[in-house]
């Protein structure tokens, strides 16, 4: 058998179980991220929404996200990803639920644990809940807690860990690692294989939204980054059979980019809560895009033709060192949102390659660190 | 026979759990194992195995019934099997019930 990624994400694969495989042509779509909603009870500082939240008025309704489910499908998505902010904040979360199971997805409940009572974690199992993945913030509650901005936080994961074993759904926890916590990956995965996760995610922060916002107060020393890479390795070897662990890499600290999304408009889509249809979560950052919604089209139909999903895709776009590189189609030229957000072109490599005439800036930008207290994520009430 | 002894219990009951689905998708061309955050595109053989991982038969009864069916020398199977089902169990995508 070969292996895929269900997101087509950033994320490198415990080299023991990964494979890889050609994307089919023409491509199909394999994951879809469904942002139901951006409220969320929680503010932490590297939140991957964009700083101009969705406003509660603008939701999709439920049916709305019952076509667009079923038109994922049969366009070949095979994974929904049921995020946010907090998808748990939808009061219809089980009836969506239901909509992408009935659909034939796969479906995927990212969630912060914090409201979802057992209660309701059970008519979600009914519904078809195939797989959850709780957010940790740290190894500890009181740490946890304050990058959460939350108080109580970290307990209530823990309960809904509990839960979600006793029903024998498969559990990801997803520890975001950072200059406050990046030294405790030990205890975090320790922490996951305690509440019996089949799979635990070591993800470096990726600056986007609050993240580039909170970047000079998150970014690991070098030193930090380089001991937390040996430590994944040796955990993996410490746990095998026990845990897969994945990681998203710290790409500041990096030579070669990430292949950002799998290569743009090539592996997944993203569905915002107002229904607009993204790339990737960042897309919105590049000037000059036009998205499509669902709400006006087919998602085949923004798949295929809508501009923001042609700009990037293929590699007829790319501008040296990507046009001749052996690499083009095995990273895509890395992240268009972090070409443009560093270099100010969002046709140039990626600056974390370092073929990019602009590499060092990485560097430097890593080194801006500062102990400024976190500019949380904050929703809005006033919708 | 030493070499090809499996790792897998030839009487454990292979079974697929709660998460993990084999289905059948045109737009990707076959069989397509889904598990978190992961899919493994499954060849016509590994999906043979695969339909039959569902806790009422052993390791050694797929072994037979495949060997059987395609008239395939049976040490051949086993290492194929086993091999699956190892990766699988390893990825903790896979229960095995031993009796």
């Amino acid at each position: 058998m070969t292996e895929d990624s269900g997101l087509g994400s950033n994320r490198t694969r415990d080299p023991q179980t990964a494979r890889e495989v050609e994307a089919p042509s023409p491509p199909h779509p394999i994951g879809m991220l469904a942002e139901l909603t951006h409220r969320c009870p929680l503010g932490c500082p590297y939140c991957s929404n964009p700083l101009a939240l969705d406003a509660r008025g603008s939701e999709l309704d439920t049916q709305t996200w019952a076509r667009v489910f079923r038109e994922a499908a049969a366009l070949g998505v095979l994974h929904v990803h049921l995020s946010g902010g907090e998808p748990a904040a939808r009061r219809d979360l089980v009836e969506i639920m239901a909509a992408a199971h009935e659909s034939g997805l796969y479906t995927n409940l990212i969630t912060s644990a914090v409201g979802i009572t057992t209660t309701r974690l059970a008519k979600l199992a009914d519904a078809g809940l195939d797989h959850v993945q709780i957010s940790i913030q740290d190894s500890e509650a009181v740490s946890a807690d304050q990058i959460a901005h939350y108080q109580g936080a970290f307990a209530r994961k823990k309960e809904l860990a509990a839960a979600i074993v006793r029903l024998k759904i498969p559990l990801t926890v997803n520890a975001v690692v950072h200059r406050a916590n990046v030294d405790r990956i030990g205890a975090m995965v320790d922490l996951a294989i305690d509440l019996r996760a089949s799979r635990v995610e070591i993800a470096h922060v990726q600056y986007y939204g609050w993240a580039l916002r909170n970047r000079a107060a998150l970014m690991p020393t070098a030193e930090q980054t380089a001991r937390a890479i040996k430590t994944v390795e040796e955990l993996r070897e410490r746990h095998h059979g026990k845990i897969v662990i994945d990681a998203v890499a710290p790409d500041y600290y990096a030579r070669f980019p990430k292949p950002c999304v799998g290569g743009w408009g090539r592996r997944s889509l993203n569905v915002t809560p107002a229904g607009k249809v993204l790339p990737c979560h960042a897309a919105e950052t590049i000037p000059g895009l036009e998205f499509w919604s669902v709400r006006d089209h087919s998602l085949a139909d923004i798949w295929a033709m809508s501009p923001s999903f042609n700009a990037f895709r293929g590699t007829d776009w790319m501008e040296e060192p990507c046009r001749s590189c052996a690499r083009r189609d095995i990273d895509f030229g890395g992240c268009r949102c972090q070409a443009l957000a560093i270099t100010g072109n969002a046709r140039a490599a990626d600056p974390v390659c370092h073929l990019s005439a602009l590499h060092g800036r990485m560097a430097s930008l890593a080194a801006a660190q500062k102990n400024a207290p976190y500019v949380y994520r904050v929703f809005e009430l006033s919708e | 026979m030493s070499e090809t002894t499996p790792v897998i219990p030839i009487n454990a009951r292979p079974r697929l759990p709660r998460g993990v689905r084999l289905i059948h998708n045109e737009a990707h061309g076959g069989w397509v194992l889904l598990a978190p955050e992961r899919l493994f595109k499954a060849d016509a053989i590994a999906a043979e195995i695969l339909k039959r991982c569902t806790g009422d038969a052993t390791v050694d009864s797929i072994v037979d019934e495949l060997a059987s069916t395609y008239s395939a020398p049976r040490e051949r199977i086993l290492a194929d099997v086993s091999a699956l089902l190892k990766g699988l169990a390893e990825k903790k995508l896979l229960e095995l019930e031993v009796q």
